[in-house]
Order: structure tokens, then sequence, then C-alpha cells
């Protein structure tokens, strides 16, 4: 079943459906603009825009909050079905998961803070910019799809992951070597691995609201799926 | 449908009133068949319908119902006013036979049995298929008397085995606490939902196999109405329970299994946790969800 794009009876209903997406994208967009402003931060050895993200984490944990309350006005008062309480329940998941990216974007920002006063590496944290714009643009498909509905996008993002995963483990393998190379470096290269890990984790939280997407328009719960099983699942193949 | 099936059709109306029976595409039927056969799977089946048309007059008011009520399960009906939901209920114990001009075809078999045929004992029907309405209609006698109604006609005047079965019958409808002590009282001073299950208390007195419940809560306050939705719940141990109901959380909250009619016809049947959440057509998802359609 394609979530239905035709008009409710009560307008009112309909007002406050859209108000509720519209809101999610807002938070989609700051959080990414949040991932972005970190990675940059990092790379650049930008202190201040640092400080900036960590503070600007404020805004998303306030629209998490406020977005919660209106779907569980929804709930409260318009007792949702089929699609609508499909989308209601798939926001409330969603905004968990970009409120964590808001989070990881905070701790990318904190050892951003404590590179920038270190000496810079010659490649330039080219590594991790590179996992950074993959993790970033996981994101922002995954926003896409939820903007459009979109199935398709929803599982080539989720696909993606697992390039993000590779990723992820290579960066590790050469920072481990960095680190046997030269053990004064290690805690800058702590600062790196944390900051790796947390774009993998965005990834994750990125491939979780494509599940969501899923979800609320399918009816479907892939969650714990490799992709491959998520299309035989979408496809009806199987259960 | 078979030919056979159509020579009947033909058999009963003038075929240039006859209007063509609705067809389902084959892979409409097939997933529907699909679903239904997985639903059904466990399910011991109490009512089954084939392919029934209903006619008042000219107008076609059941269009090709295919269903098959579980044993011991709610099953509700949903749809907008004059979908037919309430007529297909009436069907289940031969309400119809009190309209005038009332045609119907089709098979409606309840334990194997056609319900329509021209030998089967109307009262005895009745009997096995209890029926409650929307407005309480208890009778002006006193709560007592209601509820032996039925056993004295049946000819049980017996004392002891009426005390028995009152007291039952108004356990049963989650009502003896509230009237033990006034049972020789009128049954018109009574509230609403008492009333209510008062009735529902006359209906299980004579052990029906099958409850149709027309709209039982929409006149009554929402304590009175999660009361019925709780005697309902209970109910089903025992009985197989058919509701029609125009509040569709009702529906949701009490019934193991949903149909949704429109316009005469059944657009999807399923287990009501899926049919709540992710409706297979669009029109129920519209209808469910408050949309235009």
């Amino acid at each position: 079943m394609v979530t239905n794009q035709s008009q409710h009876i009560s307008q009112q209903f309909e007002k406050e459906l859209q108000d509720i997406r519209s809101q999610v994208l807002a938070m989609g967009g700051l959080v990414e603009q949040q991932v972005q402003n970190a990675m940059e931060a990092l790379v650049n050895g930008d202190a201040d825009l640092a400080r900036s993200v960590i503070s600007g984490d404020d805004e998303i944990n306030k629209l998490e909050v406020s977005i919660d309350e209106d779907c569980i006005q929804i709930i409260a008062k318009r007792q949702p079905t089929a699609s609508d309480l499909r989308l209601v329940t798939g926001i409330l998941k969603t905004i968990t998961d970009l409120e964590r990216i808001g989070d990881e974007s905070v701790r990318i920002a904190r050892m951003a803070l404590n590179l920038s006063e270190k000496d810079r590496p010659k490649k330039n944290y080219r590594e991790l910019s590179n996992l950074g714009n993959h993790v970033r643009g996981m994101l922002r498909d995954a926003l896409d799809a939820f903007a459009r509905f979109d199935v398709d996008t929803a599982l080539r993002t989720a696909r993606e992951d697992r390039e993000v995963d590779a990723e992820y483990e290579s960066i590790l393998r050469q920072l481990i070597t960095y680190m046997m190379e030269d053990p004064r470096a290690v805690t800058r290269v702590l600062d790196m691995m944390w900051s790796a890990r947390s774009l993998e984790r965005i990834g994750d939280h990125a491939h979780n609201v494509c599940e969501h997407v899923i979800y609320l328009v399918e009816g479907k719960d892939v969650r714990h799926l490799s992709v491959e099983k998520m299309e035989k699942v979408i496809k009806g193949e199987q259960d | 449908m078979t030919t056979e099936n159509e020579t009947k059709e033909y058999s009963t109306m003038n075929s240039q009133e006859k209007t063509a029976p609705i067809r389902v595409s084959a892979s409409q039927a097939r997933s529907g068949e699909a679903r239904e056969a997985l639903l059904m799977a466990n399910e011991s089946i109490k009512i089954v319908v084939n392919d029934l048309n209903l006619y008042y007059g000219n107008d076609q008011a059941l269009k090709n119902i295919n269903l098959q009520i579980p044993e011991k399960r709610v099953t509700a009906f949903i749809g907008p006013s004059g979908c037919g939901k309430s007529t297909l209920l009436r069907c289940f114990n031969r309400m119809n036979d009190l309209v005038d001009n009332v045609t119907i075809t089709g098979d409606m078999l309840m334990d194997g049995q056609e319900i329509n045929a021209p030998g089967v004992n109307v009262a005895e029907l009745r009997r096995q298929v209890g029926m409650v309405f929307q407005k309480p209609n208890p009778f002006p006698k006193s709560i007592y008397e209601n509820v032996a109604y039925g056993l004295r006609l049946q000819g049980v005047n017996d004392r002891s085995t009426l005390d028995k079965v009152v007291e039952k019958s108004l356990k049963g409808a989650a009502l003896w606490d509230e009237v033990k002590d006034r049972l020789h009282e009128s049954a018109m001073g009574m509230s609403g939902g008492q009333q209510q299950r008062l009735v529902i208390a006359r209906a299980i007195a004579i052990e029906p196999e099958v409850i149709l419940l027309d709209e039982p809560a929409s006149a009554l306050d929402p304590i009175s109405t999660l009361k019925i939705e709780e005697l309902i719940n209970e109910l089903k141990n025992d009985y197989t329970i058919v509701i029609v109901t125009h509040n569709m959380q009702q529906a949701a909250r009490v019934s193991d299994y949903t149909a949704f009619m429109y316009m005469g016809e059944l657009i999807e049947f399923g287990a009501t946790d899926q049919l709540f959440t992710n409706p297979a057509k669009k029109q129920t998802e519209d209808y469910i969800t408050g949309r235009y359609g």
C-alpha cells in the first residue's frame, strides 16, 4: 500500500500531519548542516565552527521534543489508522535517529576542538573527510526518501551503509598503523578514531531512517534484515 | 460464479431487472483468496456466504458477497451509512423476511445448513442466532422476567431452572452484581447501558450460537460502551459474534476480523490487526483514515 496522497475530510488533521512532516524535514536539514559543519571544523581545524556545532545541538533537541509532543497530540486526538498511523509512528522513530545524528555531530565537533590545538597531519584528515562526505550523502538521500516517500531511494541508501562500514574498517586499520609507527601521535589518532566511529554511527542512523521510510510507505517492517531480504520483503516474496 | 448459480439467479429475478454481478479481477481474487486461506487456516468456520446478492425491489443492496465468519471470534462489519452492513447482518437470522419485496440470491450456510432454505424454522433459527439492536429494547417487565422471557416462550416454567438461567445470563452479561438485589423491579428504570446489557443477557439466556450486534454501543456513554466491549470480549469464548459498528476504534478494539463494505460490496476482509495498520485496498485505507474517496 502506497502512502495515501488524497486529502482528509478533516482539514485540520490534514494540516497537523503536514506540519509534523515539514518539521521533520526542517530538523533533518539542521542535522545535515551540523554534520557538514562538524566535518569542516575537523578538517580545517576551525575551533569557532566546532563550538557553534556544539551549541547548535540545543535547537535540534528542542525540535525533537516539540515534534514528539505534536505526534502524541495527534495520537491522542485523532487516533490515526493505517498510513496515518504509520506516518506518525515512523516520524517518532525517525526523529530519534535524527537527534542521535545531532549528538554524533557534537562528538565530532569536540574532537575537532581537541585536534585544532594539535599538529595537523600531512594528509589533512583526507580519509575522514571522504568518509564524512559519504555519510552525509547517505543522510541527505535518507531525508530525500522521507520527503518524497520514495522506497527505491530508501533501499539504495540503505545499501550504502555497507560501503560506509567497509570504509570505516579500513580507516581503523590505517589509524592503528599510525599509532604503531609513531606512539607520540596516539592521542591525536584516538581522537580521529572517535570521529570515524561517530561517522560510522551516523551512517547507521541514516540506514534506520530508510527503514522507517519503507515501513511508513509499505507497511512492512524491514528492521534487522539484510538489504537483499529487505528487497524481497518489499516485493512480497518473503514475510 | 458457476453457471448453476447464474441460472439460479435468473430463476428468481426478472432478467431485465438484474444488474450484472460485480466481478473482481483475477489477480484481486487470487490475492484475496490467498489472504483468506491464510487467515482462516486455524479457524473453524461458522457461517459461509457465497455469491450473496440482495435486492430491495430493483435496488441492489448487496452485491456478490463472499465471506466466511469464523466460529467463536468477533467479526466486525464497518463501512459508511447505506453500505449494506446492517442488511448483511440481518440476513444471518432472516430479519429481512420482515421487509417486503426483498429478493436474495446466493448461499448462506450456517454449519453447512442453508439459512434461506424454504423448510427452515425461522423461530428456531433466531433462537440460534440472537440479535441485539442499537437502542436497548427491554420489555416493560421486571428484570427477571425480561431474561426469563425466552425460556418461558419455550415452555420452561420451573422456578429453580429459571432462577439458575437468569443468574447465569445476568452474570454472563456482567450485570448480576448491579441488579441482583432488584431483580423484580421494572427493567425500564435501568440506565441505557444497563438496559443494553440486560438485552444481551436476554439474548444469551436461550443459549444461542451466534450473537448479532447492530451498533450495540452507539447510544451509550463511554463507560457503558467500555463495559459492553469488555462483555463482547468475554462472550466470544462461548459464542460467535458479528458486530456492526460505525465506531472504527471500537471495531479495532473488539474484533478479531473486520470486513469493510462500501456501496453494497465487500471491499476487504482481513485480520483486524492487519486491516487497521496496513489495509490492502485503497478504499479501505481512505475510509479508515477519514479521506475523500
